[in-house]
């Protein structure tokens, strides 16, 4: 009976390892373990056999049934994982196939994604941001910006007025909240103010409304040459760390002295000139390209909010304002400030 | 202003070329848009000829054959069609190989079989005037093969300056000429005015002359000469070329003496014909009342209480430094000239050119407020010329009606402020030196400078910081100037405030969203409310209105962001786009003052007067088409209501905002079915919905989606930013699923309310995931589909706790008509994270 019992192990040995499918596995199961297989009659029959045989053949046949059990599990493990994977190659796709588009991100506008940037800027120098109303009125656009009445200052900028309010406008700057944010927070005070402003004007390079980035810096003992820096920092920071800065005099009539600031051409490194030998046309071969204008802020400017702690012979400062498209037409060669507004989703969806 | 560079260095030659000169004024305040050259671009080949012989030539009636005598090389052929050339004259001749202006190079040709050697030129050709008709006659005594440049300037370059309003004194060349004197330091001629004209003959100028000023303080000043014999004619070609080279037309001598005295010293006169004034008499008055006048432009101007005229004793001749009158205009015939020098109130001149919309080289000059004193300096140049060019005669004596002259000012200049100010040192002597250049009285006080002004500056130049100004920039910025940063800050870093950091972070999420931010008009036209639907009473139907608009589109204020985003969709599909997903963060404009006054920062205005508009800043999107594109996988789905209530909740979620409430409300714009009033923790937010079919059609769209919401309300219950812990990993939650059948006319949000309130505290969370209606439901019944988490915060709840609140539910449920179909534990529960 030992010996019947050990060749039907190697037997079921045998075959399980030569055998390769799950099917072939379940069959050898049944033949070897199931039922009505040889190994469990032994099993069963153990009662009848004789006491002293009870003991070995017993332990011998459960002994070659669990090792058959372990081998067929363990073979059924390998020839599932190969059937899986001959599955799963069976399921190929074409992977040339486009992907699944995810729910499309959508895009900044470039004037906003300007703005940040100046106002990042900015606040890295210690600049905090301010924001004001766009329907002014006249008293903070002009009179407090040292703008009297029927003063040719004020042909500088053609304005619209608002109907019915003859002292009421659409701002034409953003300078009018140097004269909110000094009534509102004593000295020192820096601010920027990004915002839309609003001229009668319109043209490829005149828009009836824009956007400006205010800047005003009012302390103890800031002079002309701070406002240099301040703008070659601004100007490093937006066009490259090489550029230049140079002030030119200018006329406003809210600064004093006042300036036009030039930058130095990025495309041509400030030399008017192109690597093929032509022209710059981004400067017009002058080297430099003006973007703003800037000065000291003019001592009757202060004059209108001394009541707020800025006397002019104690606090001085500065004040630029800088047009957000101009810098965003420069950074991105964009060649008509009206693209700005037309807002085709064409020209959106190129800039995130 | 335009500057010919030889009448320029007649009182100021910087010796160096005009491009240098050019940026060097640039880089010191004087805006010099670009060098122009008048004439050809070069003066070689163009010399003085002598025709000898004009005859007529063979087959050409028009044209002539001319022997020219042009100097050494002998005579040569010129075809002509000049219909006044005649032997004997001494006239302009290009040779081939000239250059003409535009660039042009002649060359030899033959006109109608003749060859010609050359052209006799005409005024026009060398842009000194208009006259193409005849040939320039020139001055017999130049001898033939004069080089042309020795008897009128060619390639004449001309400073094209830009005059900021301080700058009146550099509308004229000699102020420009100062100005090159003080920049270059180059020596400044005397004045041109210094010495006035001779007169003679019987009698003086208030025998021929009154003038009555009944306005002293809108008239300071009113100088007049009389000039008898006067012989009205061409002007020589000198003063022809200059005036034409400044950009004014010569027309007579009389009147080109005007101009080019105003060009010289930036003061503008005025002749008439003293035969035509009767009496001689002239009164200045303001106009009275409904007072009307037909200008020289043939229009009929209504005047008011402050247009200032020139009137004779019939009635006005003139308003006063914007436009002369026709019937004294000085004529051909004229042989008697009145010469008015007047100085006129700026602010009163500039009033008026904008109220009549007139504006003239004078009025420019004018309403930048001249110095009174400047009216002599004209009368002196103009008096010289009228006798030297016109043959005129002098009559003693200057009428002079004037009101006290400005007292002259003394500024004092301290030492510490200019690098105080600038931040840059210039030495004393320097900036004595830049002031006395400009024509500055300077006298050192101990460490100050006391400057007293000219006539010239009387009105730039008032206080110190002007001063500092003047030296600074003659100093250079470019060359001096340091580059410093200031000490930023004392105490404060700088930052975005709350709202602001959360502003970018909406705009983020609207982004990250699917949609793509636009920036609309501000303006719009008034129609924008009735394409809208929008009728009165609503406030949006009466937007504020601009008074000067450049066109009726842009006259109205917009009063919802819906109309720029319709604009830009509408837009974008004509030009073949399919589908749309735009946003825009930005103010709409309304009447009224804003409910609270938050200072000068929140946009109030000066003193007592009531802001008439607030400036609510908002979020406005607008979907058209599928959020997320078709494609071979599927997807393509239009947006609709419920994909943007999605957007708007996700864009508030993002801003850690509880939830959104909406209630079915309309707008006249929007899909009476699938709109609806959203508000936030009780405030009102703003509109959601689908846009109403003819709002559509008007816009030329198929279907749209929009919303617009108030920033304000979002951003304050925005808790970004300031999340505090809660602990959802200790004790874990259980999931319930619950199938709940309602009629239809009970709403989503009333059976969600219903379970929460019966959930109590425990409930986290009532997700609706699905919704069935149809037959297994019965008629007008729904079924809905809510998944539940329950947690406590302090222990692991038990089965029979959630049963409770199950039970608690479903009583509730049943007092609003709803039952629970069938509750299941949902899979994986209880959950552990």
């Amino acid at each position: 009976m030992l010996e019947r019992i050990e060749k039907l192990r190697v037997a079921g040995t045998e075959a399980i390892v030569d055998a390769s499918s799950s099917a072939e596995l379940e069959e050898l199961r049944v033949r070897f373990l199931g039922r009505k297989a040889e190994l469990t009659q032994i099993l069963r029959g153990i009662a009848q056999l004789p006491a002293a045989e009870r003991g070995p053949v017993g332990g011998a046949a459960n002994k070659a049934r669990k090792e058959l059990e372990a081998l067929i599990e363990q073979s059924a493990e390998r020839a599932g994982a190969a059937e899986l994977d001959a599955r799963l190659v069976a399921d190929r796709v074409d992977v040339t196939l486009p992907g699944a588009p995810p729910r499309p991100l959508g895009h900044q506008h470039l004037i906003a994604r300007t703005t940040r940037l100046i106002e990042d800027i900015m606040v890295g120098l210690g600049y905090e941001v301010a924001e004001g109303p766009e329907i002014e009125h006249d008293y903070y656009n002009f009179t407090a910006l040292n703008h009297p009445a029927d003063h040719p200052a004020r042909m500088l900028q053609d304005t619209f007025y608002v109907r019915s309010h003859p002292d009421v406008l659409l701002r034409t700057h953003t300078s009018p909240m140097q004269i909110r944010a000094m009534e509102t927070q004593g000295p020192p005070l820096f601010i920027v103010i990004p915002g839309k402003v609003y001229r009668r004007d319109s043209d490829a390079t005149h828009s009836p409304m824009f956007h400006q980035m205010e800047g005003l810096a009012v302390a103890e003992g800031l002079t002309l040459a701070d406002l240099q820096g301040t703008l070659l920092a601004m100007s490093r920071a937006l066009f490259g760390d090489t550029r230049e800065v140079r002030l030119r005099p200018h006329y406003f009539p809210f600064t004093e002295p006042s300036v036009e600031v030039d930058v130095s051409c990025f495309q041509c490194e400030g030399t008017g000139v192109l690597p093929g030998g032509g022209r710059c046309n981004l400067c017009k071969g002058q080297g430099w390209i003006e973007i703003l204008g800037a000065g000291m802020v003019d001592p009757n400017v202060l004059g209108f909010v001394e009541d707020h702690g800025y006397d002019p012979e104690r606090v001085q400062g500065f004040a630029f304002g800088l047009g957000i498209e101009r810098v965003a037409m420069l950074r991105h060669s964009i060649p008509d400030l009206r693209r700005f507004f037309d807002n085709d989703v064409r020209m959106l969806e190129q800039f995130s | 202003m335009r500057v010919p560079y030889t009448w320029l260095r007649e009182y100021c030659d910087p010796g160096v070329p005009v491009e240098e000169l050019a940026e060097r004024l640039v880089m010191t305040g004087t805006e010099v848009e670009r060098v122009d050259v008048v004439g050809p671009p070069s003066a070689d080949n163009f010399v003085v000829g002598k025709v000898t012989e004009a005859v007529q030539h063979p087959d050409a009636d028009r044209l002539r054959v001319c022997t020219v005598e042009v100097g050494e090389d002998g005579p040569r052929t010129i075809v002509c069609g000049a219909p006044n050339v005649a032997a004997g004259q001494t006239v302009a001749v290009a040779l081939p190989g000239a250059r003409m202006p535009g660039g042009e190079k002649l060359r030899k040709a033959k006109l109608r079989g003749v060859a010609s050697e050359g052209m006799i030129l005409a005024a026009d050709e060398l842009e000194i005037g208009e006259d193409h008709d005849g040939t320039l006659v020139l001055d017999e005594a130049h001898a033939a093969g004069t080089p042309l440049a020795a008897v009128i300037p060619l390639a004449e370059p001309v400073l094209e300056i830009e005059v900021t309003p301080n700058r009146s004194d550099c509308f004229g060349v000699f102020g420009v000429a100062r100005e090159v004197h003080a920049v270059t330091g180059a020596p400044l001629s005397a004045e041109p005015w210094a010495e006035d004209a001779p007169a003679a003959g019987d009698g003086e100028v208030n025998d021929f002359a009154k003038v009555t000023v009944e306005v002293p303080d809108l008239c300071p000043r009113f100088t007049a000469r009389v000039f008898k014999g006067v012989k009205v004619g061409p002007s020589p070609l000198w003063l022809q070329e200059r005036l034409a080279a400044a950009g004014m037309r010569p027309i007579s001598n009389v009147v080109d003496i005007t101009n080019y005295a105003m060009l010289l010293t930036a003061q503008p006169l005025h002749a008439y014909d003293l035969a035509k004034l009767p009496g001689g008499e002239l009164i200045v008055r303001t106009a009275r009342p409904g007072e009307k006048m037909t200008t020289l432009d043939g229009v009929e101007r209504e005047l008011d209480a402050e247009t200032v005229l020139v009137c004779d004793r019939d009635g006005p001749t003139g308003i006063a430094a914007l436009m002369g009158g026709q019937v004294s205009e000085v004529s051909d015939e004229t042989t008697e000239v009145l010469l008015e020098v007047a100085n006129w109130n700026g602010a009163n001149v500039l009033r008026t050119s904008r109220r009549l919309a007139l504006r003239s080289e004078a009025s420019a000059r004018f309403e930048k407020q001249l110095h009174p004193e400047l009216t002599m300096r004209a009368q002196a140049i103009a008096s010289k010329l009228l006798v030297e060019l016109a043959g005129a005669t002098l009559v003693p004596g200057t009428i002079d009606v004037a009101a006290p002259e400005p007292e002259p000012h003394t500024l004092r200049l301290r030492a510490a402020r200019v690098s105080g100010v600038l931040g840059m040192e210039i030495p004393p002597a320097d900036q004595a030196a830049y002031l006395e250049r400009l024509g500055f009285g300077v006298e050192a006080d101990g460490d100050d400078l006391l400057a007293t002004v000219p006539p010239d500056r009387y009105y730039d130049v008032t206080r110190e910081i002007d001063l500092i100004e003047e030296v600074g920039r003659l100093h250079g910025f470019d060359r001096h100037l340091p580059t410093t940063l200031p000490p930023v800050g004392a105490g404060k870093v700088g930052r975005l405030n709350r709202t602001q950091r959360l502003r970018r972070r909406a705009e983020d999420e609207l982004r990250d969203l699917g949609f793509d931010q636009i920036v609309g008009w501000s303006f719009t036209d008034p129609g924008e409310a009735g394409r809208l639907r929008i009728e009165e009473p609503d406030q949006r139907a009466d937007p504020i209105l601009v008074a000067n608009p450049l066109s009726d589109e842009g006259a109205a204020m917009r009063t919802t962001l819906l109309g720029s985003l319709l604009d830009v969709a509408s837009r974008n599909l004509a030009r073949g786009r399919e589908s749309v997903a735009l946003f825009e963060a930005g103010a709409v404009y309304l009447r009224g003052t804003p409910p609270e006054s938050g200072g000068p920062l929140a946009g109030d205005f000066p003193g007592d007067t009531p802001a008439p508009a607030t400036e609510p800043h908002r979020y406005g999107a607008l979907a058209v088409g599928p959020l997320v594109p078709k494609s071979w996988r599927g997807g393509g789905e239009p947006a609709d209501f419920f994909a943007l209530k999605g957007v708007l909740e996700a864009l508030a979620a993002g801003l850690g905002c509880p939830p959104l409430e909406f209630v079915s409300a309309t707008e006249p714009f929007l899909h009476p079915g699938r709109s609806a009033a959203v508000s936030i923790a009780g405030a009102p937010l703003g509109w959601l919905g689908e846009v109403h079919p003819l709002v559509c059609r008007t816009w030329d769209i198929d279907a749209a989606v929009g919303f617009e919401i108030d920033a304000a309300p979002l951003l304050a219950a925005a808790t970004l930013g300031e999340e505090a812990f809660e602990d959802l990993t200790t004790f874990p939650a259980i999931r319930q699923d619950l199938a709940i059948v309602a009629p239809t006319a009970v709403s989503a949000a009333k059976i969600r309310a219903t379970v929460i309130e019966g959930g109590g505290e425990l409930l986290t969370s009532v997700e609706l995931f699905d919704r069935y209606e149809g037959a297994q439901v019965g008629e007008g019944k729904v079924s809905l589909a809510l998944r539940l988490e329950f947690r406590a915060p302090d222990r692991t709840l038990a089965d029979e706790e959630v049963g409770g609140l199950r039970a608690a539910i479903a009583a509730d449920l049943e007092g609003i008509g709803a039952q629970i179909r069938g509750a299941t534990e949902a899979s994986g529960s209880p959950v552990d994270e």
